[in-house]
């Protein structure tokens, strides 16, 4: 459906985006994560044909972007980022003028319209010149407009910014209810979204690759894999530390921030929760609560897009506050 | 060329939902009574024709195309629409012709607004209406080309004000190239071909050609060439500066 191939694409001596490949089937939602300037957007924007790449190209539908533009735009339904929209037009013109060009006329342009804007919440706001709109509303006509013409392929430079939680997780329901007949592809810096709606997730930091896997997958590299959280009374003790770290599954035990039990990490990638529960239940401590960990998505992004050698605060193994 | 006419609508619409094509008719008809009458002395001249209100038409479209024209490209870079726009399945010539051709028509609607002259000096005496139809067109032409670099400019800034100056900039060089002052500076010690190179690029030689009633050929293949390569320019400064 979506097939990109060694894109490359240079700005004088920046390389912002760098030998990229990968293929997007119908049926799979696509999270593109990276933090900001990894070349996600500019990605993007050589897959819709915007810039040109430097090399490499994208096929969207058996229709290539650089031989037939044309051909492959009309497959293609794109949100650009910040959904941009004409200001002084309102919503309706706005998507009579992108039906139009999409090549519906008439009753037709109507009935489509009529359609996304139910679907997409918008119906009460079609009068309105879009410069007039609330963020929220901006993004959902520009939602609106990439969705129109029921595209094959959809690309969604982040859907959901700027919108309240409610309108994000409607928003997730509408692009998941979607997905089964198209190939999306959505970039976000929310990782939360990418466990929500994503089939999988592809991180890219300084314009490569460095991870392609589903959510699942993603997190299981996290060191807090079917890492177990045990919480005591009174915080435990050190005798308490040094019997779970006798344990011979238990790679190394640490003290949660908060005080109120341990952190105990897993050697390989059993699971160690049976002997940690039998452990606690023999030496008669008073458990408070007791959680299998599996895995943490923001770990592994910071863990992978974090340059080596440099040692972020974000990157220092303090486990978070709240646990799953 | 059905998407083309779709972006002409979409264009001509949006000058017409902002004050801009009010305020740009209004000021152009206002200067053209203003310099007509006053400064072109239509009344004392005593000659049923309209040569005291074309022949300051160069000098209105000096200043009134660049703000017609400033915002064409420029406008859309700077809020990010132009990679909704070139994203849709059109062509890049579809783009620039389809925004050129609004703006086009738009002067085009403008001129046709001061018809209220021609019926003057119809009622007025017996003008030559050949004459006056010939002049009319080539206003119309004439506008298309400093449309035409004004597109140009403006695809190449983000900034309107830029590409207001520098169109209005080029457009003056061009326009006084033809003028007798200029013409007067290189007689004497340039060689006849270089006056004449000069007065054949000079937007107002060939404009005045042509309002003395003789549709020339050339003078015609002069404003059409000029548009077309200045439109050939915009579509290659806007693929060249749409990402920036």
């Amino acid at each position: 459906m979506l097939e990109i191939s060694h894109l490359v694409k240079q700005f004088g001596p920046l390389v912002a985006v760098d030998d990229v490949s990968f293929a997007v089937p119908v049926g799979e939602v696509l999270g593109f994560l990276g933090p900001n300037g990894a070349g996600k957007s500019t990605t993007m924007k050589m897959i819709t044909g915007f810039l040109a790449p430097t090399s490499g190209t994208a096929i969207i539908c058996g229709h290539d972007i650089l031989a037939q533009p044309v051909a492959a735009k009309r497959q293609i339904g794109y949100l650009p980022e910040g959904a941009p929209a004409y200001p002084d037009m309102t919503t309706a013109e706005f998507l009579v003028f992108i039906a139009q060009i999409r090549g519906y006329r008439g009753a037709d342009a109507r009935k489509r319209i009529g359609y996304i804007a139910e679907l997409i919440n918008i119906t009460d706001v079609m009068r309105q010149p879009i410069e007039t709109l609330s963020k929220g509303y901006r993004r959902r006509v520009g939602v609106a407009q990439a969705l129109l013409h029921d595209p094959a392929v959809l690309i969604l430079d982040e859907p959901t910014d700027g919108l309240d939680p409610n309108q994000k997780h409607e928003m997730r329901g509408i692009i998941e209810a979607m997905s089964a007949s198209k190939a999306i592809i959505i970039s976000t810096h929310l990782l939360e979204e990418v466990e929500a709606i994503c089939s999988r997730a592809i991180i890219i930091a300084r314009g490569r690759i460095l991870a392609d896997g589903t959510p699942a997958e993603l997190a299981a590299r996290s060191r807090f894999h079917n890492a177990v959280r045990l919480g005591l009374a009174g915080g435990g003790n050190d005798s308490a530390a040094s019997v779970l770290a006798s344990l011979p599954a238990v790679a190394s035990v640490e003290a949660t921030s908060e005080g109120d039990g341990y952190w105990l990490f897993p050697r390989g990638d059993q699971p160690i929760v049976t002997e940690v529960a039998a452990l606690a239940q023999a030496h008669r401590w008073t458990v408070t609560g007791i959680q299998v960990e599996r895995g943490r998505l923001d770990d592994v992004f910071r863990t992978i897009t974090t340059p080596p050698g440099m040692t972020s605060p974000a990157a220092m193994p303090t486990p978070p506050a709240e646990v799953a | 060329m059905q998407r083309t006419i779709v972006i002409i609508n979409r264009e001509l619409s949006s000058y017409f939902a902002t004050p801009l094509a009010y305020v740009f008719i209004v000021i152009f008809l206002v200067l053209a009574g203003v310099l007509t009458f006053f400064v072109g002395n239509f009344f004392e001249r005593g000659q049923a024709d309209l040569q005291s209100f074309f022949t300051f038409h160069p000098w209105l479209y000096l200043v009134l195309i660049p703000a017609l024209s400033m915002r064409l490209w420029a406008e859309e870079r700077k809020s990010g629409t132009i990679e909704l726009f070139l994203t849709l399945p059109i062509r890049l010539g579809e783009a620039v012709l389809g925004k050129f051709l609004a703006a086009w028509i738009f002067a085009g609607v403008a001129l046709m607004l001061t018809f209220p002259f021609w019926l003057t000096v119809n009622f007025l005496g017996d003008p030559d209406n050949g004459v006056i139809f010939a002049s009319y067109l080539g206003s119309w032409l004439m506008a298309g080309s400093i449309l035409a670099i004004g597109a140009a400019v403006s695809a190449a800034t983000k900034n309107q004000v830029i590409a207001f100056i520098v169109t209005a900039a080029l457009v003056f060089v061009l326009t006084v190239a033809g003028t007798s002052t200029v013409i007067g500076i290189f007689r004497g010690w340039a060689p006849e071909g270089l006056i004449n190179a000069v007065v054949g690029a000079s937007i107002f030689g060939h404009f005045t050609a042509i309002t003395r009633g003789v549709i020339d050929l050339r003078d015609v293949v002069y404003f059409v060439s000029l548009m077309v390569a200045f439109l050939a320019a915009n579509a290659i400064l806007v693929d060249l500066k749409k990402a920036d």
